[in-house]
Formats: C-alpha cells, structure tokens, sequence
C-alpha cells in the first residue's frame, strides 16, 4: 500500500477518468444521472473501506452517515434555502459529528462488538429520522432543490450537477489515498496489525482509530449529501440497515482488505439492483445469494483476486 | 381510579405486561444468540429470519395443512431447527477458525435469502393469526386486565430459559457444551463429538428462535420484515448484558422489554430509541456489558 502507482495503475485512471469526462456528452450510451449515483456509491464504498480495509474495523452501520447527511443536506436547502455549496458543507459536517459519536462509543469493542454496536447505533438514527418533523416519515424529504452553485452555476443542469459530482468523487478518493500514504496511515496500519505493539510504542491508539472514523463518516456523509441533490430526495433507504448491508457487500465484492477495490463492488451492486429493481423481493434474494457465496468462496473479492493474478510467480525458463 | 405517576393503574400495568411480553421474545432470542455465540463464536444474524421463518412457519401450517396453534408450536421448532442444523453443517462449518466477521456475514447473507424468499411469495403486507381458542379471553385481576394469551406467551418463554438453562447447567450434556465451550480441542480429545455438538447447539438455538416466532405469531403481525428489525435490538441487548452468562442475558432482556413499555406511556416518542440510548450509555460507563466477564471485549 505504501509503494507508488505502477504505470498501468497511472494509465487505468486516466482512461477512466477520459470516459468518465465523456459521459455526460454520449447521454444516448450511457444515462448520466445513473452514472452520478455510481459516482456516489463508490465514493461511499471506499470511504467505508478507508474503515473496514485500510483500518480493520468493521462497522455495520454506514447507512446512518451516508442517510443523515442526505436529510441534513435537505434540511439545510430545502427547508432553510441556503445554496447547495452549503448543503454539502453541512451534510458533510453532520456525518462527521454523527462520526465522532459512533466513534467514541464504539471504538472500545473489536470485531463483531463494534459491527454489533453500530448496527444497533445506526437503528437508532433511523428512528430518529423516521420521526424528526422535517423528513417526511415514509415519504421522505422529497423535491430538494439543486439551486445555483456559488451563486452562477446552475445546477438543474444534469450536465453542471455531473461535473459536480465527478469534481467531489474524484476529490474525495485522492483523499483516501492521501491518507493511506500519510504518516497518519502508516501509524493506521501498524494499530491494524498489532494494536499492543502501537500502543506500547506509546501512540494513542484511541484518537487514532477515532479520526479514521471520523473521516471514513465523514467522507460517506459526502456521498449521501451529493445523492440527495442529484436525485432531490432523501429517504429512508438512505438510513436504513438494507443500505449498511449494501455498502458491505460493495467492499466484499469488490475486495475487502483493499481501499479502492470497493469502488469496482459499488459498480456491480448498484448495477445489479438497477436492473433487477422492478422485481421486488428478488432484489434481496440475489443479493442475499451472491452475499452467502461471496463469503464462502471469494473472500479476496475482485481486487484480492487480480492481485493474485499479478503476484503469482511466473513459470522459470 | 387509582393512580401512579399521574396516570391510571390500569394503563400502567397494562404497558408493563405489554414490555415483559416483548422482554420475553428478546429473552428467548438473545439466549439463543448467546449460546451460539459461545460455542460456536458466530454471531447469527439470521436469528430474527428463523424468528419470521417460525411465524410463517405457523401460519403456512395453519393455511396449507389445516393443522393448528399446537400442532405449529411443536412441530415448527423441530422443522425449523432442522433446516438450521443442515445449514451449519453445509455452509457455516466452512468458516470456523477464519476470522468471526464472516459467520456474521454469510448468515447476513441469509436473512436477506430469507427475507427475500417470502417476500417474493407472500407480499410485504402483514398476514393475520388467530389466538387459538383456548387461550381466548382475559383474566381479570382487579387493577387491569390480562389477556390470557399474553399470560401464556409470558409463561411459555419463561419455561423455554429456564429450560435452556437448566440443560446447559445441569445436565451432563450441558456439561460436554460448557467444556466444549472452554476448551474445544480438549473436549474433543477426550472422545466428545465436538462438530456434532455444534450442529446440535445451532439447531437448538434456531428451534428457540422458531419456537417464539409461532409464539409471536398471533401477537405481531406474520410478515417477512418482523425478524430483522426485533434482531437488531436483541444485538443492542447482548451488548448491553454482555455475554457472559446466561441468567445475565434473561434478565438484562425482561429490563430492557420493560423500560421499553414504560417509555410507551411517559414518552412515547422515545419508545423506538430508548434500547439504544441505554446500549450508549452501557457502553459509556460499563464498556464490557452489565454481566460481561472482565477481559470479554
């Protein structure tokens, strides 16, 4: 994780980066307001592998990041008519607060106790939202205007919104990876590997695994606040336990021990249930499937996988 | 009228009972929860799908084979538990010795199959069960009224721990589980069937889980998301007691059902989230639960 971009990793992204630059222009190809919310979910996967992969901590409670924020980023322009520039701020300020909590309170479990304790913190978020009086209940907050960024950039246009949104994904994945090379990520890795040993080298274990928290909620809360603006809802599915499910499939599936591996987890899931969203309860029982299987016989996931692929020793002459 | 608190006895009492009801399903399930968890070190997610899976199972029963409260209460458990046992031993048992997070995540996995499954066949909306005939009525105990069936859901679940919990501690069954518990190579070595145990423990846990679903059945109504959502604060309760020891978890459940109810009447928008305020504060001030063992993190 330490050692710089291989060249075909640099090529990777700046192919990637050229398609993704053209979508908004080939709408008859690819439908863009589809890709953004592509954009989002691996976004929010990767924020929540910063957590699960790079810090070894798995939270099964993401939903509640990425869900307050969406409501707040509506609360704060729909209710209150602030520009969205500010909604994005103050979604994104919401989570990481909401971050710093789940963090405080869980962090002292490992393992299934921190899964389990924000599960269950998570489920408390969810009825909170359910009965604040701004969000609609079963409704949810519905017809969030896009306004104007920074005053004159309209983003009722699929085509600013885009740009936006691709501007903010890119950002905050530079960020990830900033951070899992930074000082603070190596301090990261060594708490992951042998807490005592970090401990007894005298670094605060705590507010460590406390500030990756935050981050990872925060980040999430980023992508929940960019969703509530392309799509102008916030719903309960944002908050809900299906959606914390979700995001862990996203970082199964697409490689749980690596940072962007998710992104490529995001991308098949919300594919998958885009297309199968018309079926109802199918939508649960194959993903419910490919969950058990996943966990059974492809645990690398997909990026663990072509890892293994490139590292595997060549036959000698 | 007599009063507590401002409000009439009879309201009181009445959400009290309600709360030990409700205590009562999580005392079951979080027994189960926690009896797997000790000897298999697998958090069963799916323990509220096998809870919806016994409510359905009743009332498909009922519906399909005409066969009644009774017959369901008997025979669902034993179906139930059994389709738990093979689970374990086809799936779960490949994934003992990795890391505990994926016995979370494969039986994750099967809530959403299930959930799915009977969605798929039954609809999202809630199908109605009757109260079996004799236990129609009410007794009436002067200061509120007792619906009988909630007299007997309180009883039964009440006999099913003391039951588990009489098998664990003193039994000699009990006892191979307890030191399989503790030391798995050890017991093994000493000609215990260790991996059979485990399949008996799973399905004996599923089959209690079954067992209050078809107790639930005639109080909730049966639908395919009843599990999930009672699973999750029954998490919230094993954190809250620790799993340490069995009476522990009782306890801690029966409390937690009944600060529950009494939320209900003083602030009944704080009814939904009182359990989890209560699991932050435990977790604030007492990190390895109210009965956890000291080291248990």
């Amino acid at each position: 994780m330490n050692k710089t971009l291989a060249p075909w990793q640099k090529v990777f992204i700046v192919v990637l980066l050229v398609l993704l630059l053209a979508v908004p222009w080939v709408p008859q190809v690819v439908y863009p307001v589809f890709v953004m919310k592509l954009l989002c979910m691996a976004l929010f996967a990767c924020a929540y592998s910063l957590l699960l992969g790079f810090g070894g901590m798995m939270s099964f409670g993401h939903a509640a990041f990425f869900g307050s924020a969406a409501y707040i980023t509506g609360l704060v322009v729909k209710i209150w008519g602030l520009p969205p520039e500010l909604g994005l701020l103050g979604g994104t300020l919401f989570a990481a607060l909401l971050g710093a909590v789940f963090g405080a309170l869980a962090i002292h479990r490992q393992g299934i106790y921190l899964a389990m304790v924000t599960l269950a913190l998570a489920q408390m978020v969810y009825f909170i939202f359910l009965q604040l009086p701004f969000t609609g209940a079963e409704d949810g907050l519905q017809q969030i205007p896009r306004g104007t960024l920074f005053g004159f950039i309209d983003l009722r246009n699929d085509i600013a919104m885009y740009h936006l949104v691709l501007l903010l994904t890119v950002a905050g994945l530079w960020l990830i990876h900033r951070v899992v090379r930074s000082p603070f990520g190596h301090v990261v890795v060594a708490i992951r590997e042998h807490e005592p040993r970090a401990r007894s080298l005298g670094y605060p274990v705590e507010r460590y695994k406390l500030t990756l928290f935050v981050l990872s909620a925060a980040l999430s809360g980023l992508a929940g606040s960019m969703k509530a603006l392309v799509f102008q809802l916030a719903a309960l599915s944002d908050v809900h336990w299906h959606l914390s499910g979700d995001v862990v499939l996203m970082a199964l599936l697409g490689g749980m021990h690596t940072v962007f591996g998710p992104a490529i987890g995001a991308t098949l899931v919300v594919g998958l249930q885009y297309y199968l969203d018309a079926f109802g309860g199918w939508v649960t029982l194959v993903t419910g499937l490919i969950f058990m299987v996943c966990v059974l016989s492809f645990r690398s996931g997909i990026a663990g996988a072509i890892d293994a692929l490139r590292t595997r020793p060549r036959p000698g002459p | 009228m007599t009063e507590v608190f401002g409000l009439p006895l009879p309201v009181l009492a009445g959400q009290i009972m309600l709360g030990l009801v409700n205590g009562c399903f999580y005392a079951v399930l979080s027994l189960g929860l926690a009896v797997i968890f000790g000897l298999l070190r697998i958090v069963n997610f799916a323990h509220g799908a096998f809870f919806m899976a016994g409510a359905f199972g009743a009332w498909m029963l009922q519906r399909y084979a005409g066969l009644g409260y009774w017959a369901a209460l008997l025979l669902v458990p034993l179906v139930v538990g059994g389709l738990g046992g093979v689970f374990e031993r086809g799936l779960l048992r490949r994934l003992y010795g990795l890391d505990p997070i994926y016995g979370l995540l494969l039986t994750f996995g099967l809530v959403l199959v299930l959930e799915g499954g009977f969605r798929v066949a039954f609809g999202t909306s809630g199908q109605p069960y009757p109260v079996p005939a004799n236990l129609q009525g009410v007794f009436n105990l002067g200061f509120m009224v007792l619906p009988i069936y909630r007299a007997w859901v309180i009883f039964a679940a009440l006999a099913a721990c003391l039951l588990t919990w009489w098998l664990i501690e003193r039994t000699s069954l009990g006892a191979r589980l307890r030191a399989a518990t503790e030391k798995p190579a050890l017991t093994q070595s000493f000609g215990v069937n260790v991996p059979r145990l485990l399949t008996f423990t799973y399905a004996g846990g599923i089959a209690l889980a079954a067992f209050t679903g078809v107790l639930a059945a005639p109080i909730l109504h049966v639908n395919s998301g009843m599990g999930s959502n009672l699973v999750i604060i029954v998490f919230a309760i094993v954190v809250i007691g620790g799993m340490g020891s069995v009476l522990g978890s009782i306890v801690t459940a029966l409390g937690i059902g009944v600060i529950e109810g009494l939320t209900k009447v003083f602030y009944s928008e704080a009814s939904t989230t009182v359990i989890f305020v209560v699991m932050a504060l435990v977790l604030l001030f007492r990190p390895r639960g109210l009965f956890g063992k000291e080291g248990a993190v």
